[in-house]
């Protein structure tokens, strides 16, 4: 069973990596039990998507 | 359609986005002045302002990577451990001896992210808490994501390996979220 501490750092690597199939299936099973994980990653898919925005990758659409 | 104050605003974006990533006012200055007249004395038309506007971010990007090339035969890559001990620190804070978190450093939802990243007042929280990562930290992690290198690329670039460039990342990315949970997202918040 994965730590936060470890969770943590699976998370930026997905960020930079396609994951392995076992460190997917290991991460996700730290997920389902895990509030604060799933929090942080939501935070990190905020953080990219914040970063895509402030260089104009990705501009706000008309809504 | 492409007049003075078109030029002037996307002239103070391209600056801000140069300065935060050479973290120099006169080079960041130079690079923004060149990209510019590149751009405008080229042959090219526009369809549009944000083609425009893409096109001199993307000569932008190019003299910050050339840039950033040149400076990193100069950098001490050594002090990128140095720097990061007390961020790394505070990380290991956040846990508690089991390596789970503590109940009152677990991450929180931040609620709608489309929402935020609409409000203005955010953009200035977020370079704040950029510009408050050391500097070799924010360097790795501004060529990924602003420049949108992979970590090979970084590594090559900058000459670490790629677990240094892993470790570095993770680093930059929970100090930015910290920073920004404690400064925007939960601000007059008690401490509990």
């Amino acid at each position: 069973m994965l730590t936060c501490k470890e969770a943590t750092r699976m998370m930026s690597e997905a960020q930079d990596r396609k994951l392995g199939a076992g460190e997917r299936l290991q991460l996700e099973m730290h997920l389902t039990l895990c509030r604060g994980c799933r929090n942080f990653r939501q935070q990190m898919e905020f953080l990219r998507a914040a970063c895509r925005r402030l260089v104009g990758r990705d501009e706000p659409g008309p809504d | 359609m492409i007049d003075d104050s078109f030029i002037a605003e996307v002239r103070s974006d391209m600056l801000r986005f140069a300065q935060l990533q050479l973290r120099d006012a006169a080079l960041a200055e130079d690079a923004v002045q060149e990209a510019l007249l590149g751009a405008l004395s080229g042959e090219r038309s526009f369809s549009g302002r944000s083609a425009l506007k893409t096109w001199v971010f993307s000569i932008l990007r190019n003299k910050i990577v050339d840039l950033i090339r040149v400076q990193s035969r100069t950098t001490n890559v050594s002090a990128l451990s140095e720097e990061g001990a007390s961020l790394d620190q505070a990380f290991e804070e956040l846990f508690k001896t089991n390596a789970h978190w503590r109940p009152d450093t677990r991450p929180r939802g931040w609620g709608d992210p489309a929402e935020t990243l609409r409000e203005q007042g955010f953009w200035d929280v977020f370079e704040i808490c950029l510009n408050h990562l050391p500097e070799n930290t924010a360097r790795v992690f501004m060529m990924r994501e602003f420049l949108e290198f992979d970590t090979a690329e970084v590594c090559q670039t900058l000459d670490i390996s790629v677990g240094n460039c892993n470790v570095i990342l993770h680093r930059a990315r929970n100090g930015l979220r910290r920073c920004l949970e404690s400064s925007w997202f939960a601000p007059g918040e008690k401490p509990c």
